[in-house]
C-alpha cells in the first residue's frame, strides 16, 4: 500500500499547481520507499518544469497606497412619481400582473400593521415588520422560479406571500399552533415550507449563507437549472459565515445569489458603524471576485431586473452573483426595540414619505390608469379583514401534541428520549391542573394512553 | 490556523504499523479480508460509499490530493474533481457547506483536518446542523451530514493537535458521536454514519492512524449506530473507554488481571452520543465496579455523564466508588503529554483502588 500510495503521488506530481504539502509528502514518500534516492532530493530538474502562473496584475515602480475612490454605483429606473426614466428597461408587467405585485406589496404592510399591534396586546409573543422594504420582497421573487431554493433571514416575508404563502400560514407560525408547520417549536417569523421550497429560518445570524452555498452546489452536481438564493442584511453581512459563504461561493462556482437588503440599521447600530468600506457590494467584484450588483431596494422595477439578470448568469454560467439592494428599515427592528431610542422621526419620514416604494408603485400605475382610491381602500379593508379573521381562527386552534417536544430531534427517538417523554407524562398525570394541558392537542389521549 | 503537520507527521504516524493487539470485532458476511491500517479503511469505507451513492461528495481542506493524512487518496482519481475537492481554509464554512448539501439531498462527507480546528464550525453544527430537523417541524433535515475529523493524543501535538472534544457535541441534541478504535470498526462505523439519518460527528483516532493494522474485510457492512461493545467479557471489574484509549485499557486490563488476579470486562462505547445505557448498566450490575477512562480533562468530561447514569441506575449493585481516570483540567500539554494522558498505570491503580475498596 505504500509503494501504491507513492505511486499515486507520483502521477499527481505531473499535474500543475502541486501543493507545498503533497510535495513535502512526495519527497518523503520517495526517502522513505525508494532506495535509489537515498535521501537525496534533486530539485533542479523540477524547478526548469516550472510554469509561472500569469499574474492578474502588473508590477509598477510607484509606491502608491491604494485606497477606496470608486463607489460601485446604485441601479434605479423609476422614481418616486412612477416614472421610468428608460422606459425599454421597464420589464413591461400586465396590468393583472403589476395588480398583483401591488396588492402583495399592500397586504404585507398592512398584515404587518395589524400583527404589529396585536403583538402590543400580547396575543402574540414577538413580530417583525418588513416597512420600506416591501419592493425588495416582491421584486426579487418575482424573477425567481419555484424551484430555485430560498435561504432566509427573518425580514422576508414578502418573499413567501409571493410564492403562495397564505396570512393564514403566517398567523398559524406566529401564534404556533397546530397548523405551524414547524409544530410550535421555534418563536414567530421563522417560518419554513417545503411547499414554496423555502428553507426554514433560524435565529442565528448568516449560518444560512455557507447553507445556500451548499444547497446550490447540490444543484449544480444535479444538473439542474436552478439556483439558491440567500437573503440577509447589512449587519449580518459583518459575520464571519459571510466570508465563508462567498468565497466557497466563488472558487467552488456555484449557482447563489447572495441577495443583501441594506436597511441601513442592525438594530440600532447604523451603517457606518457596521463598514467602512463600499457597503457589502463593494466586498463582492475585488474581495471576492464576483459578480455584482448594487440596486435601488426601493424601485420595485430596478429589483426585479437585477434580481432576473442575477438569475440568468448563476444559472447559465454556474457562478454567484451579490446584489446589494439600498433600502432603509421604516419600522423597528422588532416588537422587541423601540427605534425612536437611537434615530430621529424626520429620517425615517424622509424614507416613509420621500422614498416609499409601495407608493411608487402606486404612482407608476395611476400613470396607466390601473388603480383607484377605491380600490386602494377596498384593498386595505380586506387585508385588515382577512388577518383579524386569521388571527381569531388561528387563535382558537389547539397548541401542537406535547409529545412533539420529544420528535424530530432524530430521525427516530433514541432510548433516552423516550424515557424522558415517559417522565413527563408521568409528571404530568400527577400534576394536571398545573399545566395549560387543555390548550394543547390530544392531550388527554396521550396522558391516557402511556 | 497553523498546520504544522508537515514536519510532524512521519513520528504522527505512530511508528511502524503494527497488528492491533486484542480482538476486533468479528463480521458476518464482510467478504474476503485484506491487511489495511485505519486510514486504509476509513478510505475503503469512503470508497464504497462514493461508489454505491452517486450523491455522495467529499470535500474539506487538502482532501483532493489524498488528505494530509491520507484518508482519501485516490479518491478524486477515482469520482472526479466534482465529488472529491478542496474548500477554502475555512472550518465554518466547511460545516455551513455540508448541511446546505444535505438539505438539498446530497450526501455530503466533510473534513475538519483536526478535531482541534472544529470550533470555528461549532456555531454551525450546535446551532445549525443539529437542530435542522427540530426546528423545521420536521419538513427538512440535514442527516446525511457526516463531519470526519482526527482527535486525540499523537505524542506531541501540543494544544491544537491533541484536543478531544467528544463531550462538547454529546451534549447537544441531533447529533451522533462517534469514535472507532479498530481499523475494522472504523469502516462499519463510518459506513453506518455516512448512511445515518442523523449528522454524525465522526473522530478518528489519528494515532491508530498508521499503527493498527488488521485483516479488514473488504465488502460493504455496516456496525450500528449506538451500540457499545463488549471488547472482554469478565466479573470482577467493568473498565469503559473509546478510540486510541481503549488500547491503553486493554494494557490495564491484562496488568490487573496477571497481578491482582481479578476478571474484567473492557467496554469499548463506540457511540458517544446516542451512547449504549444498556449494555454499561448490564456489565456494572454484574461487577458491582467501575473505572471509566477518557484523553479529554476530567471536568465535564463524557465519563461524567456515563458516571452519574450509572449511580442513578446501578446504585444498589455498586461495591466501590465509579472512578474517572482522564485528562487534566488543562490544556493539552507538549513536553508534558505522557504526564499528562490516562496511561495504563493510572488505570491499573484505578482498578486496584477500586478492587481493594
Amino acid at each position: 500500500m505504500i509503494s501504491q500510495t507513492s505511486r499515486v503521488l507520483l502521477n499527481l506530481s505531473k499535474n500543475n499547481g502541486l501543493k507545498r504539502v503533497a510535495s513535502n509528502y512526495l519527497n518523503r514518500s520517495v526517502v522513505s520507499t525508494s532506495s535509489k534516492t537515498n535521501g537525496i532530493r534533486s530539485f533542479s530538474s523540477k524547478v526548469n518544469e516550472i510554469k509561472e502562473e500569469k499574474e492578474n496584475f502588473q508590477y509598477t515602480n510607484n509606491l502608491e497606497v491604494q485606497e477606496l475612490k470608486h463607489y460601485i454605483p446604485c441601479y434605479t429606473i423609476m422614481n418616486q412619481e412612477g416614472i421610468v426614466q428608460s422606459p425599454e428597461q421597464d420589464p413591461n408587467f400586465s396590468k393583472e400582473e403589476v395588480v398583483k405585485m401591488y396588492s402583495t406589496m399592500v397586504t404585507l404592510s398592512v398584515m404587518d400593521s395589524v400583527l404589529y399591534d396585536v403583538q402590543r396586546q400580547g396575543r402574540i409573543s414577538f413580530y417583525m415588520t418588513s416597512f420600506g422594504e416591501e419592493a425588495i420582497h416582491v421584486g426579487s421573487a418575482a424573477a425567481l422560479e419555484m424551484s430555485d431554493t430560498i435561504f432566509a433571514q427573518y425580514r422576508e416575508t414578502g418573499v413567501f406571500m409571493w410564492r403562495g404563502f397564505t396570512i393564514a400560514d403566517i398567523i398559524n407560525q406566529c401564534c404556533t399552533n397546530e397548523h405551524d408547520l414547524g409544530k410550535g417549536r421555534q418563536m414567530p417569523m421563522h417560518f419554513g415550507s417545503k411547499k414554496i421550497n423555502l428553507q426554514t429560518i433560524s435565529s442565528p445570524l448568516t449560518t444560512q449563507l455557507p447553507q445556500a452555498v451548499g444547497s446550490s452546489y447540490a444543484q449544480k452536481l444535479a444538473g439542474e437549472k436552478s439556483c439558491t438564493i440567500v437573503y440577509f442584511g447589512e449587519g449580518a453581512a459583518s459575520e464571519g459565515d459571510f466570508h465563508a459563504a462567498m468565497n466557497f461561493a466563488s472558487a467552488l462556482s456555484t449557482p447563489t445569489i447572495f441577495f443583501c437588503r441594506n436597511n441601513k440599521w442592525a438594530i440600532s447600530t447604523p451603517s457606518k458603524e457596521q463598514y467602512k468600506g463600499d457597503g457589502i457590494a463593494g466586498r463582492g467584484p475585488n474581495g471576492y471576485g464576483m459578480k455584482t450588483i448594487r440596486v435601488d431596494g426601493n424601485d420595485i422595477w430596478a429589483v426585479y431586473n437585477a434580481t432576473k439578470l442575477a438569475r440568468k448568469i448563476t444559472v447559465e454560467e454556474q457562478r454567484p452573483v451579490l446584489i446589494e439592494a439600498m433600502t432603509y428599515r421604516v419600522g423597528h427592528h422588532s416588537t422587541s426595540d423601540d427605534s425612536s431610542r437611537y434615530r430621529t422621526v424626520e429620517e425615517i419620514n424622509h424614507w416613509k414619505e420621500g422614498k416609499n416604494p409601495i407608493t411608487r408603485l402606486r404612482n407608476y400605475m395611476d400613470r396607466k390608469g390601473w388603480w383607484s382610491d377605491a380600490q386602494e381602500k377596498e384593498l386595505i379593508t380586506e387585508a385588515r379583514q382577512t388577518v383579524r379573521d386569521s388571527l381569531v381562527v388561528a387563535e382558537k386552534q389547539f397548541k401542537p401534541s406535547i409529545s412533539e417536544i420529544f420528535t424530530d430531534v432524530y430521525h427516530t427517538p433514541t432510548p433516552n428520549l423516550i424515557e424522558q417523554q415517559q417522565e413527563l407524562l408521568e409528571h404530568l398525570r400527577l400534576y394536571p391542573d398545573e399545566y395549560p394541558l387543555n390548550q394543547y392537542l390530544d392531550s388527554d389521549k396521550i396522558l391516557k394512553n402511556n | 490556523m497553523k498546520r504544522s503537520f508537515h514536519s510532524t507527521s512521519a513520528n504522527l504516524a505512530g511508528g511502524p504499523s503494527a497488528p492491533i493487539n486484542y480482538p476486533s470485532l468479528e463480521i458476518e458476511n464482510g467478504g474476503e479480508k485484506q491487511k489495511m491500517n485505519l486510514f486504509q479503511a476509513l478510505n475503503n469505507a469512503m470508497d464504497i460509499a462514493l461508489q454505491k451513492d452517486p450523491k455522495a461528495v467529499i470535500f474539506g481542506e487538502d482532501v483532493g490530493f489524498g488528505g494530509v493524512f491520507r484518508c482519501t487518496v485516490g479518491l478524486r482519481e477515482k469520482y472526479g474533481a466534482n465529488r472529491v475537492f478542496n474548500t477554502p481554509l475555512c472550518e465554518q464554512g466547511i460545516a455551513g457547506f455540508g448541511i446546505g448539501l444535505a438539505a438539498q439531498g446530497a450526501t455530503p462527507i466533510a473534513e475538519i483536518q483536526f478535531a482541534d480546528y472544529i470550533f470555528p464550525a461549532f456555531d454551525q453544527i450546535v446551532n445549525e446542523a443539529a437542530k435542522y430537523r427540530y426546528r423545521s417541524g420536521g419538513q427538512f433535515d440535514c442527516g446525511s451530514l457526516t463531519i470526519r475529523s482526527p482527535y486525540g493524543a499523537v505524542g506531541h501535538g501540543g494544544h491544537y493537535h491533541s484536543q478531544s472534544p467528544e463531550s462538547y457535541f454529546g451534549q447537544t441534541p441531533g447529533l451522533k458521536v462517534v469514535i472507532p478504535s479498530t481499523p475494522i470498526e472504523a469502516k462499519g462505523l463510518l459506513l453506518a454514519s455516512i448512511r445515518e439519518k442523523d449528522p454524525v460527528i465522526f473522530f478518528e483516532p489519528k494515532l491508530m492512524y498508521r499503527s493498527a493494522v488488521e485483516e479488514v474485510p473488504v465488502g460493504d457492512y455496516e456496525i450500528p449506530l449506538g451500540k457499545a461493545r463488549i471488547v472482554k467479557e469478565g466479573k470482577d471489574i467493568t473498565l469503559i473507554g473509546w478510540g486510541a484509549q481503549m488500547r491503553v485499557l486493554l494494557q490495564a486490563a491484562n496488568m490487573a488481571e496477571e497481578k491482582l488476579g481479578i476478571s474484567v470486562e473492557l467496554i469499548d462505547l463506540r457511540t458517544i452520543q446516542p451512547w449504549d445505557v444498556e449494555t454499561v448498566i448490564n456489565s456494572v450490575k454484574k461487577t458491582g465496579r467501575v473505572v471509566i477512562s477518557h484523553e479529554a480533562p476530567k471536568t465535564g468530561g463524557w465519563a461524567a455523564e456515563i458516571s452519574a447514569t450509572i449511580q442513578e441506575r446501578c446504585f444498589l449493585h455498586l461495591e466501590a466508588p465509579i472512578q474517572r481516570v482522564c485528562g487534566y483540567d488543562t490544556p493539552f500539554p507538549l513536553i508534558f503529554e505522557k504526564f499528562y494522558l490516562p496511561d495504563h498505570l493510572k488505570n491499573f491503580e484505578s482498578i486496584k483502588k477500586t478492587i481493594h475498596y
